[in-house]
């Protein structure tokens, strides 16, 4: 990396703050979104996807070209002719001791890289994708600004259209990640939502969208299991709802025991996958029970309401505690409590009489934040909770914004909103402030964002 | 019906025999005896059938009657039973983000109270619901609050709490489809069904 790239970024972020979030602002896709969000232009490396000559992989190329920009992580470079560029011409020798050895397992047979080329247009990761045999892909991340390969690894890749072969190419893009970046990616994951009653999952790139429950009853709340391997959701059983934990792979569900003859919704698994959090609704009230999964045993509930409701429980990734809502102020706000449900205090702070309903809480996979919405004048606004601080930041400003879900970066949050005309999915970098849409089709809600997915149930379900 | 006339054909037959059994001897024995007999008999036997077939005709217009008494009390007890059908399916409604029983729908809850009484078998099913503006997962305790609010008042008025169930479907099943307040107020509603003992409804 350049030495002057960081000190111009750190001198920009020191003086023009607030042009940078008024430049923002006037990009009409992000208009939503400002408050509490510094957009840092420059820092973020660039990447360069280099074209190849085999039309197999122009899928290949292009999945992983996408997934890299939806990282939000990259200036992603796009090339304006075809191979031309990609002259092998000057082949430079790489400056031994100038951050070369980072990783590097170059090859002397290997033809280089233009890498004053790639550096002038700004790249700090060249990716180069090939076929090597029939079936491997070979990719090669090469660190430009040191000016040798940075990682080779390869994918066996099955035909474009079979199952797996999306999941199979996003894994190679969380790998041109790890190694670029060196942070895992989410490129490797789903997003399960809810559409007319039935529920569904999408690759995180919006593709691929696949119905998953299996019966005409209605569905709601789908949940992951932290592993990737199960989900749990609720259906609407002769006016009782039910919950059911599904296995990914292979499609099969299991009724949760203890649970269809009340009202059970809002199902959360904990981190360790042994026990489910859930809603249920008597005549009683609404309070949060946990049921042990592996025993199918062991109903207790954690909150003992009375006059309030207690919902929409969320475990935190450490399992010690969990968040939930309550109305016990009157009106539903985020609380917190031990995941023995002692301890039972007020989480997001608010304004008695001012806040509006505080609703949907996820506590993201670094434990760091709960986002939710909250009315905000007659609509609803997703919102981040520092759980440190306990600082409360509004994220969304524009149309009606709910149920957040956090990706396995803790940087993305997917969330409902009304903002193109009707209700969708959308997708917010919370480092950038970049929003784009998931999904262009109506009706979607109550997205739950999947763990990254284990190799084993690669297969599509 | 059918005997009124074979009876009349049998006394019609009585008479004939006697007035044409004696045709042999007619100059020998004027015989007005006979013919007094004869005629006697024959009118006997009219007054028998006329007798015989006026009460048949006094049944036959009992019959009818109750016939139709019945049938008019079966038409009365179906449009009552409609009627009490649709009392006890009046819905309720409320307001935004509120469980509490509103002033003008006691006089709908009443009605429930005194239809649950005068139909000891009758059991039912409240069904909170909400409008789109609130959470979706939120509503459903809502409409739980809302399905509970009503079973409440029935059960303090005296109905036996076994009888009601409550479910709620949150704001997943509206009644009204638009997105103004018109439809939403529409929406946010207990719904009231029969789960059992509908089949004969007495009017309270």
């Amino acid at each position: 990396m350049r030495a002057d790239r960081p000190l111009l970024a750190l001198a920009l972020l020191s003086v023009y703050p607030t042009i940078r979030l008024f430049a923002q602002d006037t990009a009409a896709i992000d208009r939503g979104v400002r408050i509490g969000i510094v957009y840092r232009p420059g820092v973020r490396p660039g990447i360069v996807v280099l074209p190849g000559r085999e039309p197999a992989l122009d899928s290949v190329r292009a999945i992983i070209l996408r997934d890299l920009d939806y990282s939000d992580r990259f200036e992603v470079i796009t090339l304006p002719g075809g191979d031309s560029i990609r002259s092998d011409a000057p082949i430079p020798t790489p400056p031994r001791g100038a951050g070369a050895a980072t990783g590097a397992r170059a090859r002397p047979a290997r033809p280089a890289l233009n890498y004053p080329l790639y550096r002038a247009l700004g790249a700090d990761f060249a990716v180069d994708v090939r076929l090597t045999g029939v079936d491997t892909t070979l990719v090669t991340v090469h660190d430009v600004a040191a000016g040798a390969v940075r990682r080779t690894f390869r994918q066996r890749l099955t035909s474009p259209g079979t199952p797996g072969y999306r999941l199979a190419v996003h894994r190679l893009s969380d790998q041109i990640l790890q190694a670029a970046v060196g942070a895992p990616g989410i490129a490797a994951t789903r997003i399960l939502f809810v559409r007319d009653g039935k529920v569904y999952h999408i690759d995180q790139d919006g593709a691929e969208p696949k119905m998953v429950s299996s019966t005409d009853r209605q569905a709601m709340s789908p949940a992951w299991a932290r592993d990737g391997r199960r989900f749990a959701y609720m259906e609407f059983a002769g006016g009782h709802g039910q919950l059911f934990a599904q296995d990914v792979a292979t499609g099969r569900r299991v009724s949760v025991v203890t649970t269809g003859s009340t009202l059970d919704f809002t199902p959360a698994f904990s981190p360790d996958g042994k026990t489910l959090a859930f809603s249920r609704a008597t005549e009683a009230g609404t309070d949060v029970y946990i049921v042990n999964m592996r025993d199918n045993c062991c109903l207790q509930r954690l909150t003992v309401g009375g006059f309030s409701d207690n919902l929409s429980p969320t475990y935190s990734p450490d399992g010690q505690r969990i968040a939930f809502v309550s109305t016990r102020p009157g009106l539903p706000q985020i609380y917190v409590m031990a995941a023995d449900g002692t301890d039972q205090q007020l989480f997001a702070p608010f304004d008695y009489g001012v806040t509006g309903s505080s609703n949907a809480p996820e506590w993201s996979p670094d434990g760091q934040s709960v986002a939710f919405h909250r009315d905000v004048g007659g609509t609803l606004q997703v919102f981040v909770l520092d759980v440190r601080t306990r600082i409360v930041r509004q994220l969304t400003s524009l149309g009606r914004n709910e149920d957040p879900t956090w990706a396995p970066d803790s940087r993305h949050l997917s969330f409902v909103s009304d903002r193109s005309g009707y209700r969708q999915l959308w997708v917010i970098d919370l480092e950038t402030g970049r929003i784009r849409p998931l999904l262009q089709q109506s009706g979607a809600r109550l997205p739950a964002w999947s763990p990254r997915i284990p190799e084993a149930s690669s297969g599509n379900p | 019906m059918k005997r009124v006339p074979s009876l009349v054909l049998m006394g019609l037959g009585v008479a004939l025999y006697a007035a044409c059994g004696k045709n042999p001897e007619p100059e020998a024995m004027p015989a007005p005896q006979a013919n007094a007999d004869s005629i006697a008999a024959a009118e006997r036997a009219r007054a028998d059938s006329e007798a015989a077939a006026a009460a048949r005709r006094a049944q036959e217009e009992a019959e009818r009657i109750a016939q139709q008494r019945a049938a008019d009390s079966a038409a009365a007890a179906a449009a009552a039973a409609g009627e009490v059908r649709n009392m006890l399916a009046a819905m309720i409604h409320f307001d935004f983000d509120r469980a509490t029983l509103r002033s003008d729908d006691m006089g709908a809850l009443d009605q429930k109270v005194a239809i649950l009484t005068a139909n000891p078998d009758l059991r039912i099913r409240i069904s909170g619901h909400c409008d789109e503006r609130g959470s979706d997962e939120y509503n459903l305790a809502l409409g739980n609050r809302r399905a509970t609010a009503a079973k409440s008042y029935l059960v303090s008025h005296g109905i036996d709490a076994s009888r009601i169930e409550t479910a709620s479907f949150g704001e997943e099943r509206p009644v009204a489809m638009g997105h103004d307040e018109d439809s939403w107020a529409q929406n946010r509603r207990d719904e009231f069904e029969i789960l059992s003992g509908g089949d004969v409804l007495r009017r309270p």
